[in-house]
């Protein structure tokens, strides 16, 4: 069968920059093609080359075996290309169906927005492939996955029949992904073909018919996610052999170093989404908080580091109460935070990654000397930290805001590691990077904890939970559900707890393989 | 997206430098020119050729009403360069000081503009937007003002200072109302600032006709200050540049040292760049706006208290003339930067200084001026303007300085 998509040849040049070099690819009707690669390899490039918003340096694209000669995205658009972006494209204030109409609106009498012909359009996508949502919600009051299928309509109601998806799962919870997984499988059931940007492994496996890797720029080859293994697509990937299962010796718990008892917080609304929990982390161990994204992990850790005061209950760290203490009381007792959003919170992108590097040590000597900043001291333990650590930066000058997600968090956690510290909140520390980055930041994670110290790894990411930690508590509805041993359970049961499960219940049937 | 397929943009330190340098200079270049369109098209002599009254060169015409202009507005505001070399080679130091009046009035116009202008720059770096800099100028006068003539018998090195930080005082005092106001009860500073202007405005039409008005006068001004309080001015009259001018560049050294070579300055920039990091780095962030909006007021009170001290020796209701509002321009126009606002500083010194000359031997009004100091605020604000017209590229770092935070807020 012929490809209802081929690229040929397509390479396109940055000023010092080689971002595709001669990439060939072609997608089948019907198919789900992976383009999987890390930060960097050149996939978003190429997807922008095809949607019209790059000129390709050199090379060819046909579309059912006509060229296509793009001068922008509505060209693509016009050849039946759609792209779901990993930022959504959409007005928080509008109404799905003004949002999907935008642009291409209905009218009636010539000058009426027809918005009820419209809204049944949009109940039929909906209908035909599986994508649920009100046509009459406002995009502001949508879960993100919905807004992602809001998306994926606003494609269909152009009659794309070529999708491209940019990193979708990015922003989705486990089971929105899983979603999207059967959005998916059902568009290409309905006559569509996808092509899937992702650095996913399991993604790939799940949802793909193909895979082709893209490295630096080059296509370094193809495989059926069916057969390969998760390594042989890492290595592929990355160039080299790379662990995706930390390798972790025996926990040697000490003394607890953060007790939680009976803590309750309100998020900005007044609402009680942490209610009552109580845990302990012990020194030298990794204690994982699963739950979906959205069950008060959030606000707890802000309670715990001085971000939010809590309602009631108590907080002590290292024999401490730091119930209300302020986050710099926190720090000082030798805390770290790596926090959730590591944009917002975690760095000043407009600093020089040398400011960023000692952010909340910036008043301590040898960086003060009284008020005066000695630069001098920030700027040469800033470059030991960025070589220590690995920060790929061009210089510790470099603003944070223009290195890429992976080298931000290296930042983040360069800073948060390097100093004396008792206790490591990590809050989604890998989120949006890639695998080699997920390698290294989880083994810097293991090697704290074999120093000896006590860990709190908060995450949505089931993985990454069952990879690192040694005890793992699951929080619904702002509760602990049950906290159980890391080597005692399988995923399906974890499963069953963060979806609320009793413990007696969750926990009760044979341990079944994950 | 190529900032992802790079691992990092390499620094171009010197293009970041160049844009910060050359965009506000062709700004400059621009506004002139676009100003030389209104000097041609309101003189009456090119608009009398235009509509037939009269058959002279109109290319010829309009030359000579722009180089009439802007060079009787260059003389105005730097001098006339003979006169100066003959003045120094005739060693006569009343000559010397007329051939220097031009541009020592510039300077002595620059003076305010840089410590306003300042006050703006360091609410824009803690995210803030000041602007009731305006009133803070009042008050910082007002309290100058009434060191300056209230205390008598003080010698002037006691004397002087005294009355610079009442100044310095008056202005922080009249902030902090805004700053509270925002720290206690989340009041918006900009709606704060600007209804305490006109609180301040009334305050001075009252002290001035009441308590601080001049004995034996029925207009509203203040009694002259003690002469130990004056700012002593360095060139014969009726030269009136005075030390203020030094005092100002100081300030602007110190006010840099302060943001980009201390702890305080780190956190009032990192409250203003990114406050949810400044809150997670264990920084006071409502502390570090208070105390950014009490700097900033010192700042406008010198302003204020360098009008009445070295200036005009007393206080009126015309003190400012709208100092507080150039101010904004200026911290814009120098990217809240000490140095930036120096530099934009001096060139609205010259502008205003040179206007009056303009006014007199071009007969265009004083008018032009703010035209093109508004040309110049339109252009830095659309450097895209700029870069399409001179065909520059852009460079630097994306990630710069966000001026205004407090939007939105």
């Amino acid at each position: 069968m012929d490809p209802v998509l081929e690229l040929r040849g397509i390479t396109k040049r940055f000023p010092g920059v080689l971002a595709n070099d001669h990439i060939d690819l072609a997608l089948g009707q019907g198919e789900i093609l992976a383009l999987l690669g890390e930060n960097g390899a050149g996939k978003s490039t190429l997807m922008n080359v095809l949607y019209g918003l790059y000129k390709q340096d050199e090379g060819e694209i046909t579309v059912r075996g006509k060229p296509l000669h793009t001068t922008g995205p509505n060209d693509s658009i016009a050849a039946g290309i759609g792209m779901v972006h990993q930022h959504f494209m959409l007005i928080p204030v509008l109404t799905v169906t003004e949002n999907v109409m935008l642009g291409q609106e209905s009218l009636r009498g010539g000058v009426f927005l027809d918005r009820r012909a419209a809204a049944n359009r949009i109940r039929e996508i909906s209908k035909a492939y599986g994508l649920e949502v009100d046509p009459d919600a406002y995009i502001k009051d949508l879960p993100v996955g919905v807004q992602q299928r809001v998306e994926i309509i606003k494609l269909l109601y152009r009659n794309a029949d070529i999708l491209i998806f940019d990193e979708p799962t990015a922003v989705l919870t486990p089971q929105e992904a899983d979603e999207l997984a059967k959005v998916m499988r059902s568009l290409v059931a309905g006559g569509k073909s996808i092509i899937f940007i992702t650095h996913k492994l399991r993604e790939v496996r799940e949802v793909a018919d193909r895979v082709v890797v893209l490295r630096l720029g080059k296509v370094v080859g193809g495989a059926n996610p069916k057969t390969a293994s998760e390594a042989e697509l890492a290595s592929m990937m990355v160039g080299r052999q790379v662990l995706l299962t930390v390798d972790k010796a025996e926990a040697k718990p000490g003394e607890p170093v953060l007790i939680v008892d009976g803590l309750r917080v309100l998020d900005d609304r007044e609402g009680l989404v942490v209610d009552g929990v109580s845990f302990d982390v012990r020194a030298g161990e990794i204690l994982g908080l699963a739950g979906v994204q959205g069950n008060g992990q959030t606000e707890l850790v802000e309670a715990l580091t001085g971000l939010r005061s809590p309602q009631a209950g108590h907080v002590t760290i290292v024999g401490q109460d730091t119930t209300r203490a302020n986050p710099r009381t926190v720090t000082e007792l030798g805390v770290a935070h790596v926090p959730e959003d590591r944009q917002r919170d975690g760095l000043v992108l407009s600093y020089p990654v040398a400011d960023n590097m000692v952010l909340n040590t910036y008043y301590l000597p040898p960086f003060a000397r009284g008020v005066v900043t000695q630069q001098a001291e920030v700027d040469k333990v800033a470059a030991e930290r960025v070589k220590q650590f690995d920060v790929r930066t061009p210089g510790i000058a470099t603003s944070a805001g223009s290195l890429s997600g992976g080298n931000q968090q290296k930042v983040i956690i360069a800073r948060e590691l390097s100093r004396p510290i008792k206790l490591l909140i990590a809050v989604q520390p890998t989120r949006g990077l890639d695998v080699g980055s997920i390698e290294y930041i989880h083994s810097r994670i293991v090697e704290k904890r074999d120093q000896g110290c006590a860990v709190l790894l908060v995450s949505t990411e089931l993985d990454e939970i069952m990879g690192l930690s040694d005890r793992i508590a699951v929080m619904y509805h702002g509760r602990i559900n049950g906290v159980v041993n890391a080597a005692d359970v399988t995923k399906e049961q974890l499963g069953l707890l963060m979806a609320g499960v009793h413990p007696d219940q969750a926990l009760a049937g044979p341990a079944v393989a994950a | 997206m190529t900032a992802q397929s790079t691992p990092a943009k390499a620094p171009r330190p010197w293009l970041a430098l160049r844009d910060d340098l050359l965009i506000p200079l062709l700004a400059i270049v621009m506004a002139l020119i676009v100003g030389s369109f209104v000097i041609v098209f309101t003189n009456f002599g090119v608009l009398d050729i235009l509509s037939g009254a009269s058959s002279a060169n109109l290319a010829g015409a309009m030359w000579s009403a722009i180089a009439t202009a802007y060079g009787s507005m260059f003389e105005g505001a730097i001098g006339n360069f003979g006169a100066i070399a003959t003045a120094f080679a005739s060693g006569d130091s009343a000559a010397i000081g007329q051939a220097l009046y031009p541009i020592s009035e510039s300077l002595a116009t620059t003076a305010p503009y840089v410590l306003a202008g300042l006050a703006v720059a360091v609410s824009f770096r803690c995210g803030m937007f000041n602007i009731g800099v305006e009133g803070q100028i009042f008050l910082g006068a007002i309290f100058a003002t009434y060191v300056g003539y209230a205390f008598t018998g003080l010698p002037a090195i006691v004397h002087i200072p005294l009355a610079v930080l009442a100044g310095a005082l008056g202005g922080a005092l009249w902030a902090a109302i805004p700053a509270l106001l925002k720290a206690r009860a989340g009041a918006h500073e900009v709606i704060t600032t600007i209804m305490l202007n006109y609180v301040a405005y009334r305050l001075t039409d009252w002290l001035l006709s009441g308590p601080m008005q001049r004995p034996g006068s029925t207009n509203p001004i203040s009694p002259l200050i003690a002469q130990t309080a004056e700012l002593p001015r360095l060139l014969p009259e009726p030269a009136r540049f005075h030390i203020g001018f030094f005092i100002a560049l100081a300030v602007a050294f110190g006010v840099w040292w302060l943001l980009f070579r201390t702890t305080i300055g780190f956190e009032i920039r990192t409250v203003g760049a990114n406050p949810d990091a400044a809150q997670y780095s264990g920084m006071n962030v409502t502390r570090n706006l208070v105390l950014a909006m009490c700097l900033s007021g010192a700042l406008a009170g010198l302003a204020g208290a360098n009008q009445v001290l070295g200036m005009n020796r007393t206080m009126t209701g015309g003190i400012s003339g709208g100092l507080g509002f150039d101010a904004i321009a200026l911290a814009l126009l120098g990217k809240s930067h000490p140095a930036g606002v120096v530099a934009a500083s001096f060139l609205f010194g010259v502008l205003r200084s040179g206007a009056t000359k303009m006014q007199s031997v071009a007969e265009i009004p004083t008018d032009l001026i703010s035209i093109i100091q508004a040309l110049v605020i339109a252009f830095i604000a659309a450097p895209a303007i700029v870069r399409g017209v001179f065909r520059i590229k852009r460079g630097g770092d994306d990630a710069r300085t966000v001026f205004m935070r407090g939007w939105g807020r």
